[in-house]
């Protein structure tokens, strides 16, 4: 109010806006920003508050045995997650092989080549279905069609669920960044006499390298963490085995399992599989940015 | 209106060109030769189709469903608007550099050898002398001689758009159309690529759209004055800029409207 007034008398004029209002604008915008810091704190907060239960419990499962022996039996003391951990990360390494091919080669054409026809109308639906899907369902689904027709649990079944998750994520991010490639780039290409299928891969693809790296990173982080699609394909295996035919041990099974039990040995390494997982992602997170920091 | 040419060989003859944006007519009726290994200039107001007709002559405009062309473009003797026409090897006949510099996301070297490639196949040495020669050319070598292997998105504005310009010129096309190619450049890299399109007519036609009328009467040695979507008038560069048949093209020049 001072203020004001000091400004009217200095220029001499008289002021024609409305104080009241313009103060009471301000504390409306106090009054917001108040509030979304708190809803920021709030969230900071409960995020803060589970990496420190994880750090805390985790670290302290972590020990020479963890990375190099499997799961123990009920009852029995010790033990590590070597058979969880190479499982889901063959599990995953096999899904990220098997869904970047599909999901990049489906954006390109959604992209480049579908975009307003019928087909990719409704891929492009479908795919945000697909993206929204409780991952339970995925998981019925395999059981369904493959584990219940072959008569039993295995890795290769958990793979297939976990591309179908994955698929949709990088098919998604593929067709948006490839969006985002100026046209007048792709006009340049096609200028030179450049053959299409060309155009799409040596000049679009490579112009959203970064963004497309991203989107399959982050499909990593997200299908390195699924739970729910695993319980019903590759299960759990108490013994280390590679064979991709067999039920497959896996961190976040073997989390679900163990943190439930009543062996206190299980419910550390269930902590311990916890904050490893946490730790991936959060990995995976990081140099996701780091690609895409690389472009802009 | 296309005697003026009459005594040079063209490269390009339109005949009756009408084009379609959907049920828009953006060109009406166009009639005009492009003299081989001269700069043809086409000038107008925004909107007036200029850059439309530039790109007819090599059907970029097929990349977009709902613009189509009627009537007749010749390219020594054939028609391009011809259904059964390959795009690609037209393309690769008749070059094209834009407004915005559109490096490629790789080297400096793979930005010329790219389109070269897709045609011939050179070896090594000969694919050296060629990115050599084709920079030469767009005047850039001496600048980039020494970072061949650097991406070409690390160069400025100015560099870029001379890469762009190696880049099509090292495909060997016969005709070369730029579309505003300094309107996003300082003077100094305008003059430099000016200066360039003067070299470049040695070898091939250039066909230039510019809003810069200084530019056409710099570098053009015939002009195309257009305006929404007809060519007013079309002539010599000294005629259009000296003394213009038509009030219409004399007011633009003179600043009058537009």
């Amino acid at each position: 109010m001072d203020a004001s007034e000091n400004g009217k008398t200095k220029r001499g004029e008289e002021l024609i806006m409305d104080i009241g209002i313009y103060n009471r604008r301000k504390r409306a915008n106090k009054v917001g920003l108040t509030l979304s810091l708190l809803a920021m704190a709030l969230g900071m907060i409960v995020l803060l508050w589970i990496l420190f239960i994880l750090f805390t419990k985790g670290f302290a499962a972590l020990n020479g045995n963890f990375f190099t022996e499997s799961t123990p039996a009920a009852g029995s003391a010790g033990g590590g997650l070597a058979n969880a951990i190479v499982g889901s990360l063959m599990m995953v390494v096999s899904c990220t092989l098997i869904s970047t091919p599909i999901g990049v080669l489906a954006g390109i054409f959604m992209a480049e080549y579908g975009d307003r026809s019928k087909i990719a109308g409704i891929t492009r639906f479908v795919t945000d279905i697909m993206l929204s899907a409780p991952s339970i369902v995925i998981g019925l689904f395999v059981y369904a069609i493959y584990v219940a027709q072959v008569k039993h649990f295995s890795g290769w079944a958990g793979t297939v669920a976990l591309s179908l998750l994955a698929v949709p994520v990088i098919l998604k991010t593929t067709e948006n960044m490839l969006r985002l490639v100026p046209g007048t780039l792709r006009e340049a290409a096609y200028a030179l006499g450049t053959p299409k299928w060309k155009v799409s891969l040596s000049v679009i693809l490579r112009a959203a390298k970064s963004g497309v790296m991203t989107g399959i990173l982050l499909a990593v982080a997200r299908v390195s963490g699924e739970t729910a699609p695993l319980l019903f394909t590759a299960l759990n295996n108490q013994f280390f085995s590679t064979n991709m035919n067999k039920p497959m041990s896996n961190l976040p099974v073997v989390i679900y399992q163990f943190a439930l039990s009543p062996y206190e040995n299980w419910v550390n390494l269930a902590w311990g599989g916890a904050l490893l997982i946490t730790l991936t992602v959060l990995g995976l997170n990081i140099l996701a940015r780091v690609f895409f920091r690389e472009k802009s | 209106m296309t005697q003026n040419t009459s005594n040079l060989k063209n490269a390009i003859e339109v005949r009756n060109l009408d084009f379609y944006y959907g049920k828009f007519k953006g060109l009406k009726g166009i009639n005009l030769n492009i003299a081989e290994n001269k700069v043809t200039a086409f000038i107008g107001p925004s909107g007036c189709g200029k850059s439309t007709l530039l790109r007819t002559f090599n059907r970029m405009y097929d990349l977009y469903p709902g613009q189509r062309a009627e009537g007749e473009i010749n390219l020594y003797g054939e028609n391009i608007l011809d259904k059964a026409r390959d795009l690609n090897l037209l393309r690769s006949k008749v070059g094209m550099i834009f407004q915005k510099p559109t490096p490629f996301p790789m080297s400096i070297y793979d930005n010329i050898a790219f389109g070269v490639k897709l045609y011939e196949n050179l070896n090594k040495a000969d694919m050296d002398e060629r990115v050599e020669w084709a920079l030469n050319k767009a005047a850039l070598w001496n600048e980039v001689k020494e970072k061949l292997n650097q991406s070409g998105l690390s160069l400025s504005g100015g560099q870029q758009q001379r890469l762009c310009i190696a880049r099509g010129v090292a495909v060997k096309p016969s005709v070369l159309l730029l579309d505003e190619p300094t309107s996003a450049l300082d003077p100094i890299s305008t003059g430099k690529v000016e200066e360039l399109v003067h070299e470049l007519k040695n070898d091939y036609t250039v066909a230039i759209v510019t809003h810069n009328m200084q530019q056409a009467a710099r570098v053009s040695d015939f002009t195309a004055f257009m305006y929404l979507g007809e060519l007013i008038e079309f002539n010599e560069t000294k005629q259009i800029f000296l003394k213009p048949d038509r009030k219409e093209t004399e007011d633009y020049i003179t600043g009058r409207f537009g």
